[in-house]
């Protein structure tokens, strides 16, 4: 770490110098022709496609109703591995036989790549709904089970012997002394499943799925159509950037309204 | 495993999926590394990476995976590339934070005593830094593994990846399972191997050198 800090004006400067030079160079190296605009569209191309596609259809549906049906199915897949994560998760932390008995399940299946679930999901569930929610759950189960199990861990002894004493039961230690402890832990958590879901759904599309941004993508790709493929990379940034923000808001709220 | 399944061996398909992920992952930490370093050190380099970077991360890697069959065809080629992109982004970001992490007292001692810039790195950024360079360096080759499945799954003729796709065209779910189980040993060897390099480097600059 160097003391001799940048003031903010300078950093602002700076930070302003490379998005100017990074676009520069993105919008000069198609246009000078160095390389094709069929294999490199610049920042207007791209800009442009987007525009377009807001209205008209590319593999069978508009931009807005690919997003539609991918955040349908991040949705489904997401939610199914937090009810299913965080639950097992606490109860991980609170029984000690759950924990000898999934523990190791969980840590074997860790090393599998949930991509590596793709040929599974099709088999099982098909290529519409059920095999790309399936990829989704593999991908953002962990964190949720992790986390919920290391908040669980950490809950205050003292709490736990207090409604021990006061002959709470098994059902109630989980859901009222557990888990509102764990909560900034699970939501933690919930962030990381969250990124981890949105990235196995877009694995997911490009290989198994008939709708969607990432079956967009690779349709544009067999169709050498470079600037859809980049408007839907933007795309699929944009709503993860976005997600990732709802969940830090949510993240900052709950913290906050535990020191209150 | 003898065989063969999907055109190759099992082994056959292994040798190659294997060399894919190294090359990848050696690139990435070959570049993501002193990268993260010198944005860990030098503010104003910070200033200029930083915001290109952030525009580019929020895309996933296995985003990438359709342009890359665009720019560089079925082959190999592109599937390194989009493992390197994914083992990239985790060298850098642990390299940058692990020198913000270490203690400036440690730096304006040694400025003081007139460490030259060479020694600077070798005896502080190093050692201060290599216990986060190596977590980042975990991150990369799981990040590098799971890429390797999509990227063959997409596209590919003879990794295990690969076998898994055909098998799944065949319905064939033993060998679905074979090659799952195949990718997971790999990719726990693999950390295992890199565990073990983590453990000498950290025993050759040990943290408290005097």
């Amino acid at each position: 770490m160097q003391n001799l800090s940048l003031s903010p004006g300078r950093a602002t400067a700076l930070a302003l110098i490379s998005l100017a030079l990074f676009l520069a160079f993105w919008f000069v190296i198609p246009a000078s022709g160095l390389v094709s605009e069929q294999f490199l569209p610049g920042p207007v191309a791209v800009v442009e496609r987007v525009v377009q596609l807001i209205s008209q259809p590319f593999a069978g549906a508009t931009l807005p109703e690919h997003l539609l049906s991918s955040l349908g199915r991040f949705l489904g897949g997401f939610l199914l591995a937090a009810l299913i994560g965080v639950p097992l998760g606490l109860m991980m932390g609170w029984f000690p036989t759950m924990d000898a008995i999934a523990a190791p399940l969980l840590d074997g299946l860790r090393f599998i790549a949930p991509i590596a679930w793709v040929p599974f999901a099709a088999l099982w569930f098909g290529t519409g709904i059920g095999g790309p929610i399936m990829i989704i759950f593999a991908g953002a189960f962990p964190p949720c089970v992790i986390n919920a199990w290391q908040g669980a861990r950490c809950v205050d002894i003292r709490l736990i012997e207090a409604a021990k004493m006061l002959g709470t039961s098994n059902f109630g230690m989980i859901t009222r002394v557990i888990m509102p402890a764990s909560i900034p832990s699970i939501i933690a958590g919930l962030r990381i499943s969250a990124g981890l879901g949105w990235q196995s759904l877009v694995g997911a599309e490009l290989i198994v799925a008939s709708t969607g941004v990432g079956f967009m993508m690779v349709q544009a790709q067999a169709n050498i159509a470079a600037s859809t493929v980049v408007a839907g990379m933007v795309s699929i940034g944009l709503v993860g950037l976005i997600i990732d923000i709802l969940l830090r808001r949510l993240e900052r709220a709950v913290t906050q309204g535990k020191q209150a | 495993m003898v065989s063969g399944y999907a055109g190759a061996t099992l082994a056959e398909h292994v040798w190659h999926s294997l060399r894919l992920v190294v090359v990848g992952f050696f690139c990435a930490a070959l570049a993501g590394i002193p990268l993260g370093l010198l944005m860990g050190y030098n503010r104003p380099a910070e200033a200029l990476i930083n915001p290109i970077f952030s525009l580019i991360r929020p895309i996933p890697p296995l985003a990438w995976i359709p342009l890359a069959i665009l720019w560089l065809g079925l082959g190999d080629a592109a599937k390194v590339l989009v493992i390197w992109l994914a083992a990239f982004v985790p060298s850098v970001i642990n390299a940058h934070t692990a020198v913000r992490g270490i203690d400036g007292a440690l730096f304006a001692a040694a400025r003081m005593l007139g460490a030259p810039r060479l020694r600077m790195v070798t005896e502080v950024i190093i050692p201060g830094a290599l216990p986060m360079i190596f977590t980042g360096l975990r991150l990369s080759l799981q990040a590098a593994w799971t890429t390797l499945v999509a990227a063959e799954l997409v596209g590919a003729l003879m990794e295990v990846g690969f076998v898994l796709n055909v098998a799944q065209q065949d319905i064939y779910p033993s060998m679905i399972l074979v090659g799952m189980v195949t990718v997971g040993v790999l990719g726990w060897l693999t950390t295992k191997g890199l565990v073990s390099v983590e453990r000498m480097a950290l025993a050759r600059w040990p943290q408290g050198r005097s």
